[in-house]
């Protein structure tokens, strides 16, 4: 192996020489755009609500003293019984009337039984309506986002940044942690053009979208 | 003022035509044209088929002829950007400081036609005539290494009798691309005839363009067809004061 | 050891493949359509953001630093990967990176894999290599499985299957998945993909993914994608194979906030694409518990070597350029003979490979500047293309007739004394050809002109005929 390694280094050492001059120091890297953005808290809720929607996201909305209906809320209305929920998800925020799994090591097959996964996510982006799941932690181990139909996903109100660039720093703060960004559900368009939601992760997406402090 | 006019080795033999139109033009507005018969060709054919050491020298003549003049039009975008775009490069790649130094003296008196009427005269009405329907043809040259934007248009709007009628898709390439017509010439035809379509759905009576070179391979198609559609160069319009005959 | 691109090096010649290619009504009628559908989005969401083309130039400044200083950057890759417990394999060219990839599947007594969609992996033919090796390698993207179940090769580097339309899917899957009564709704379709995969990702211990980003500062690799297989591929199965070009290194985790822009917007026009998944090596329970990245050469380090052309290994392979170019929308991906099609391929195939194959490649473009315009990175694919056009005169490749014309034509070029005997020989010479104002079936290279087109003689004056005439008094 090494062998393999020693001699593609070699060639790039060779390769280099030509590229010297026109490069620029990595400091010197012309950073024009836009890094911050200009929106207040309401602005950029409404953006981060429009994106969402124009994914076919449903959002709904309640406040942090009102978590466990607003899930109860949309659980019925979705007609879901069976939920999982990652293992230090706050037990307070769930309902009685329903059934959560917590995730202690499930199989994929128990983990595919469920209806549904309930988690929070580590911070979400309004330009572009992405929602960043950081794993084993708030969202859970990867798979119980990945294999059940339906996520149902909190997102507190001051979790969410304008721009891509602020939510790509506060991501590289946890950047070991294995990170999952959603944006609408599942999609493709590989059959002439036509986009078709839910190909293979869950086919809905709904987003709990919670006013008052970040617990 | 006076201004030199390069007019390109394929408009000098293939469209005669063209260059009489922009001295027209230019002498109509008073300016004084000068042609310098020593000059020859920009050396873009050569250079964009691979031949760049046969351009080198084409270059350097153009450099040599041009030298100490005020002001050079140029009645094709492609050439200009043949100009503005390589003859930097190639001087320093030809590892030659002085050569660099007149390049760089040259280029801010280089201009395309449309450039050297709206940029540098800030002329849009040139006084022209021309009582026909046109559709323009943005010529790839043009729109994306020249950017000249809507100059040609603002020029076209102000020719009394001249109803300017939008070319859909305009901002596809003909498929000429010199060379490309002949060692593609099967993939150069197919571009060609979505760019007929475009053109016959238009119902113009004339296209136009800043550039012969499309002009010269757009024709070639509306002529086999019978079209009955003509090809003339910008100039030629702007440089129209009675009703063309309808021959 | 000897770089391959696919199958590249054995491809009919770009013109001949072109030309039967636009007999096909069909597949131009799908790649029309296709393509216009995602430059339509591409365009609305690139105009959205004001700050593109600062994005672009910061995009294009990030990867030329690369290159600069790719070696340490790999370096600190493979430590930083290793670090988190990955296992880091170097390979100088595609069969050297089959063959680790089905030495760690052996390893584990595994004869099947999922992949998600990865480029590399088709220019290393590694699924030829792995079914050669008892492996069966089973594609999740759902252009590639149409793919791989229609044993068609990609005719696109974002969309492989392009050229395909729903009735033609559906015969496919019809077949392959025996599903008599499928539909041909794409829904239909999608869904059956779902219902043929969903087993595999449950069932298969060993996925193989390329990466769209490898992060040298963490060790981090980045997957974008739409469909979800690829979040299968890379978290459900036991072992994770990671196939990463060498030139897909990126500094630091927040240069992601750049081509986290600017890759969506190019490639499916959309504002970011519905998952992206971001790992360094293997996390406790979650997912994976093996991890490997096999950093690929493959002829990379060629391009490297050549200042004029090396900026072409700034390619994120977003496809924007293949639905922006005329000739890829008139002949499609296969014209190309490449797993890389379009401008991008007309410029990456003749580099990784030796120059003396695929030469017809850097001529099949008109030069209209339509790849460079929207190339997230800026790449001047027209530029690259007249480089490659001037090696291959250089090493005395071009057609004889071809070279012969160029210096004749040069001479008369030479000078405005020359050019006018030359125009005057002209008009001599054109006399056998010159039927009412036209010339007709010009002999040689001009052919390929006259058979498609109609050629006004050249005129009785010269514009430098009629000044100097007029300078005397007499022209008009
Ligand atoms: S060359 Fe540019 S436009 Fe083409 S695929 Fe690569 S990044 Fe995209």
């Amino acid at each position: 192996m090494t062998n393999a390694k020693e001699e593609i280094m070699r060639r790039i050492q060779n390769a280099t020489h030509g590229l010297l001059e026109r490069a620029r120091e990595y400091d010197t890297i012309s950073r024009n755009y836009i890094q911050s953005g200009t929106r207040d808290q309401a602005q950029r809720i409404e953006l981060f609500c429009d994106r969402l929607r124009d994914y076919g996201s449903a959002v709904y909305t309640c406040q942090s003293d009102e978590i466990t209906s607003g899930i109860a809320n949309l659980l019925n209305t979705r007609q879901l019984s069976c939920l999982l929920v990652p293992s230090g998800f706050p037990a307070q925020w769930l309902p009685r009337e329903f059934e959560f799994i917590s995730d202690h090591r499930l199989t994929n097959e128990q983990i595919g039984r469920a209806d549904g996964v309930i988690t929070a996510c580590a911070l979400a982006i309004a330009s572009t309506g992405t929602i960043v799941l950081r794993h084993s932690e708030e969202a859970g181990r990867r798979a119980l986002t990945l294999i059940p139909d339906y996520h149902l996903c909190l997102v507190f109100e001051n979790q969410i940044v304008e721009t891509v660039p602020e939510g790509i720093r506060a991501m590289s703060t946890f950047s070991l942690a294995p990170i999952t960004t959603i944006s609408g559900p599942s999609a493709t368009s590989d059959i002439e053009m036509t986009r078709i939601k839910g190909v293979h992760g869950p086919r809905t997406l709904d987003v709990l979208l919670v006013g008052g402090l970040n617990v | 003022m006076r201004i030199s006019l390069f007019i390109t080795c394929y408009n000098d033999t293939l469209f005669p035509e063209t260059g009489k139109a922009v001295v027209k033009v230019l002498e109509g507005l008073g300016h004084t044209v000068e042609f310098r018969s020593a000059q020859a060709c920009c050396g873009q054919m050569h250079y964009n088929a691979g031949y760049q050491t046969h351009a080198l020298p084409l270059m350097e003549h153009f450099v040599l002829v041009f030298a100490g003049a005020e002001t050079i039009c140029i009645p094709s975008s492609s050439c200009v950007a043949m100009i503005r775009d390589h003859y930097p490069k190639m001087a320093s790649r030809a590892g030659n400081p002085e050569l660099g130094r007149q390049v760089a003296d040259l280029l801010p008196r280089v201009f395309e036609f449309s450039e050297l009427l709206v940029d540098k005269l800030g002329i849009t009405d040139v006084g022209a005539f021309y009582p026909h329907a046109v559709t323009l043809h943005p010529s790839c040259h043009s729109l994306r290494s020249l950017c000249v934007g809507d100059k040609p248009v603002r020029l076209l709007q102000k020719v009394r009798g001249l109803r300017l009628v939008e070319l859909p898709d305009s901002e596809q390439c003909c498929g000429f691309g010199g060379m490309f017509a002949i060692k593609n010439a099967d993939v150069s035809a197919a571009m060609l005839s979505e760019k007929l379509e475009c053109i016959l759905n238009t119902q113009a009576e004339v296209v136009t363009a800043l550039d012969n070179s499309c002009l010269m391979h757009i024709e070639g198609g509306l002529s086999r067809r019978r079209a009955g559609i003509k090809c003339v160069h910008i100039a030629e319009i702007l440089a129209g004061t009675e009703p063309v005959s309808q021959a | 050891m000897s770089v391959r691109v696919g199958h590249a090096a054995e491809a009919e010649d770009f013109p001949m493949a072109a030309k039967k290619l636009l007999q096909n009504r069909q597949l131009r009628d799908n790649l029309r359509h296709a393509t216009d559908v995602i430059r339509g989005k591409r365009a609305k969401v690139v105009n959205e953001l004001p700050d593109w083309e600062e994005l672009r130039s910061a995009a294009h400044e990030v990867k030329e630093h690369v290159l600069r200083y790719l070696g340490s950057y790999l370096e600190q890759f493979e430590q930083k990967c290793k670090q988190a417990g990955g296992q880091v394999h170097w390979a100088r060219d595609a069969s050297e990176a089959n063959g680790i990839i089905a030495g760690i599947i052996k390893r584990h007594g595994e004869s099947e894999v999922i992949k998600v969609k990865t480029m590399t992996s088709d220019e290393m033919s590694l699924n030829d290599a792995l079914q050669a090796a008892g492996i069966t390698p089973y594609e999740t993207d759902l252009a590639d499985l149409i793919i791989q179940l229609g044993e068609d090769a990609p005719s696109h580097i974002v969309v492989p299957a392009l050229h395909r339309n729903r009735s033609e899917v559906r015969q496919i899957f019809q077949e392959k998945m025996h599903l008599k009564d499928l539909g041909d709704r794409p829904e239909d379709l999608t869904a059956a993909a779902r219902e043929y995969l969903r087993e595999k990702f449950l069932r298969v211990k060993i996925g193989i993914s390329g990466a769209n980003f490898a992060i040298a500062e963490s060790g981090s690799v980045v997957v974008v994608e739409s469909e979800g297989n690829g979040r299968m591929c890379v978290s459900l199965p036991r072992v994770l194979i990671t196939i990463v070009g060498i030139e897909k290194i990126l500094p630091r985790f927040e240069d992601l906030e750049i081509f986290l822009q600017l890759l969506p917007r190019s490639a499916t026009g959309e504002r970011m694409n519905p998952y992206n998944s971001i790992w360094a090596g293997p996390s406790g329970t979650d997912g994976p518990q093996e991890f490997h990245v096999v950093l690929l050469d493959n002829g990379r380090t060629n391009v490297m070597a050549d200042p004029e052309s090396s900026e072409t290994l700034d390619c994120i392979r977003c496809g924007a350029c293949l639905n922006a170019c005329p000739v890829y929308r008139q002949t499609g991906g296969h014209a190309y003979g490449s797993v890389y099609a379009g401008p991008i391929g007309a410029i990456l195939t003749p580099q990784l490979q030796a120059l003396e194959h695929s030469q017809s490649l850097p001529y099949a473009s008109s030069l209209c500047g339509a790849c460079y315009e929207v190339c997230p990175v800026k790449i001047n694919i027209p530029d690259i293309l007249i480089h490659l056009r001037g090696e291959i005169v250089k090493r005395g490749d071009a057609p004889l007739n071809e070279r012969i014309a160029m210096k004749a034509v040069g001479f008369a070029l030479s000078n405005g004394r020359r050019l006018s005997t030359a125009q005057k020989l002209a008009r001599i010479v054109q006399r056998p050809f010159e039927h009412d104002g036209n010339l007709q079936d010009l002999p040689s290279m001009l052919a390929g002109w006259t058979t498609f087109r109609d050629l006004a003689a050249v005129p009785k004056t010269s514009f430098r005929e009629w000044w100097a005439e007029r300078g005397k008094g007499t022209g008009t």
